[in-house]
């Protein structure tokens, strides 16, 4: 009996420590990019381009990489968006439940999904080259794209198995095509599953570095053109943790609490716009 | 005796991978009655009920011999369009699934997909059935919520008014009120009994008290056979086989 009970407390307390582990390192994170970045965190930072010697120090924000990453972010997302939706419909709808080719897409999407970023950067370079492209905003779209096309999908995956047959089933008795069915009935019932899907996806490729090292390069100016070079934030942050100046260090820092409030913005959003669409959903 | 009939099923059989869901099936369903398939659970009725508006097709591994004429019309031939066959026929399942949109939306969901587009003929046939499903008094000022807030009662008389919305000759139910309290079961069972005038109502149950109050003409399948079928008093009161005997005394379920 009393062995039981401890037992019970003792398992009891790892599971508590397991879970102040996690709530704690994100409360860590941002305490700290936010303690180191806070002297250089200024208005100037989000409204101004980096000037000549920016990297030294002087005068400057980092606007570009603001703005290329949100540009980025949603261009990859959208690009992104149009594959996923189709295979996952088809996946879905169209084929078996039990069906060979599904289950091997599904495998081939897993695998991708673990595949890391640098080695997408590394093949986006690669086609970059062989469509004659430089690295540009475009090549950028492209990598990214294909580094959060497999979470995108395997996440809405999971969102459209879960709806139940008997729901499509009823919109199949009524005498619609499945192409019907799924436009009007499944994608409206998945689509708080779909949005968060989407904004876990560009959260994902909004931070990622190494996809867009070779691909997208850096500037120092604002995007305004598919096919030449756009900064992002995450090699903001490199390039500015990378430079033996303190000051400049700490803009790293504050570049870094930049990023993370954003993504932090898109979890917020993604929760308030579930709860709204969440209205004609059936259960 | 003579019917006239829409749906005519010959020597059906229906295999879920090794297993045979129906063996050999061959009937004529009379026209504008309600007709009770009876039978133990897993004896095969949602199968064959499932199998007049080729809802069976979306199950793995199924494959089906014989014959299911419609109107003259053989559904299973590869030429038969299926969105066709199945408009002629609404469907109720077991619980009720409402499509997630307003009530409105959910009953002028048949008729956009077949082309209609009118305000004011959508605005007529929604009132319309929503009228013939009993629904319209507790419905008609909130046409525009969404399907999934009202109660269950009254979510699966919205999906007969949406199976109706298409114009069906043939209403399919799926043991229509085992997710119903009793009291919506009876404005099911007494929709039912309303629009037998000018449809055929197949209705699968297990509930036999339920068969005896609706059905005019009784199916009893047992283990993936037809056993006996007949007009409803024959069944109860003088069944042939022993078979339906001891089902309807309950000796057997």
């Amino acid at each position: 009996m009393d062995k039981r009970k401890i037992e019970e407390n003792i398992f009891k307390i790892l599971m508590i420590f397991s879970t102040s582990i996690v709530v704690g390192s994100l409360i860590l994170i941002l305490v700290t990019i936010f303690l180191k970045g806070f002297p250089a965190l200024n208005l100037d930072m989000l409204i101004k381009t980096p000037k000549g010697g920016y990297y030294l120090g002087k005068e400057g924000g980092i606007l570009n990489a603001i703005l290329g990453s949100i540009v980025l972010g949603i261009g990859a997302t959208f690009l992104a968006l149009l594959i996923s939706l189709p295979l996952v419909f088809y996946l879905n709808l169209y084929l078996k439940k039990n069906s060979r080719f599904a289950l091997l897409v599904r495998f081939l999407l897993d695998v991708l999904w673990g595949i890391p970023s640098i080695v997408y950067g590394a093949f986006g370079f690669i086609v970059m080259i062989f469509l004659g492209l430089q690295a540009s905003l475009l090549a950028g779209i492209i990598t990214v794209a294909l580094l959060i096309l497999p979470i995108m999908s395997r996440s809405i995956d999971e969102v459209l198995k879960m709806i139940p047959f008997e729901l499509k089933e009823a919109s199949y008795a009524l005498g619609a095509t499945k192409l019907e069915t799924a436009l009007k009935v499944v994608f409206r019932q998945a689509l708080p599953g779909i949005l968060t899907s989407i904004l876990i996806a560009f959260g994902r490729g909004i931070g990622d570095a190494a996809s867009v090292l070779f691909t997208a390069g850096f500037t120092d100016s604002l995007p305004h053109s598919l096919f030449r070079p756009v900064a992002t934030l995450p090699l903001a942050i490199f390039f500015q943790l990378g430079t033996p100046f303190p000051e400049v260090q700490e803009r790293g820092y504050a570049s870094a609490f930049i990023l993370t409030i954003i993504i932090l913005i898109i979890s917020i959003a993604s929760r308030i716009l579930t709860r709204r669409f969440t209205r004609n959903i059936v259960k | 005796m003579e019917f006239k009939t829409h749906i005519s099923v010959q020597n059906l059989n229906v295999f879920y991978g090794k297993e045979q869901a129906l063996r050999n099936i061959t009937i004529d369903i009379p026209d504008k009655k309600i007709i009770a398939i009876i039978g133990p659970s897993g004896c095969g009725k949602t199968t064959l009920l499932k199998s007049f508006n080729r809802l069976i097709d979306s199950v793995d591994d199924i494959r089906v011999s014989g014959r299911v004429l419609v109107d003259g019309e053989d559904i299973f031939d590869p030429k038969t369009e299926v969105t066709h066959i199945r408009k002629k026929m609404g469907l109720l399942s077991q619980s009720p699934y409402p499509l997630p949109m307003s009530i409105y939306d959910n009953v002028a969901y048949g008729p956009r997909i077949h082309g209609l587009r009118d305000k004011k003929e959508l605005d007529r046939i929604v009132e319309h059935y929503l009228k013939e499903s009993g629904l319209w008094d507790e419905v008609k000022d909130r046409l525009h919520t969404p399907a999934s807030r009202i109660s269950v009662g009254q979510q699966q008389r919205l999906c007969l008014a949406r199976g109706l919305a298409v114009e069906p000759e043939i209403i399919l139910a799926d043991e229509p009120t085992s997710a119903l309290d009793p009291r919506s079961s009876q404005r099911i069972e007494q929709s039912f009994l309303k629009l037998k005038e000018q449809y055929t109502i197949i209705i699968v149950t297990h509930i036999l008290r339920q068969a005896r109050r609706l059905a005019d003409y009784v199916v009893f399948l047992y283990c993936g056979e037809l056993i006996e079928h007949g007009p409803a008093e024959d069944i109860f009161e003088n069944p042939k086989e022993e078979m339906t005997k001891e089902y309807i005394k309950g000796v057997i379920s």
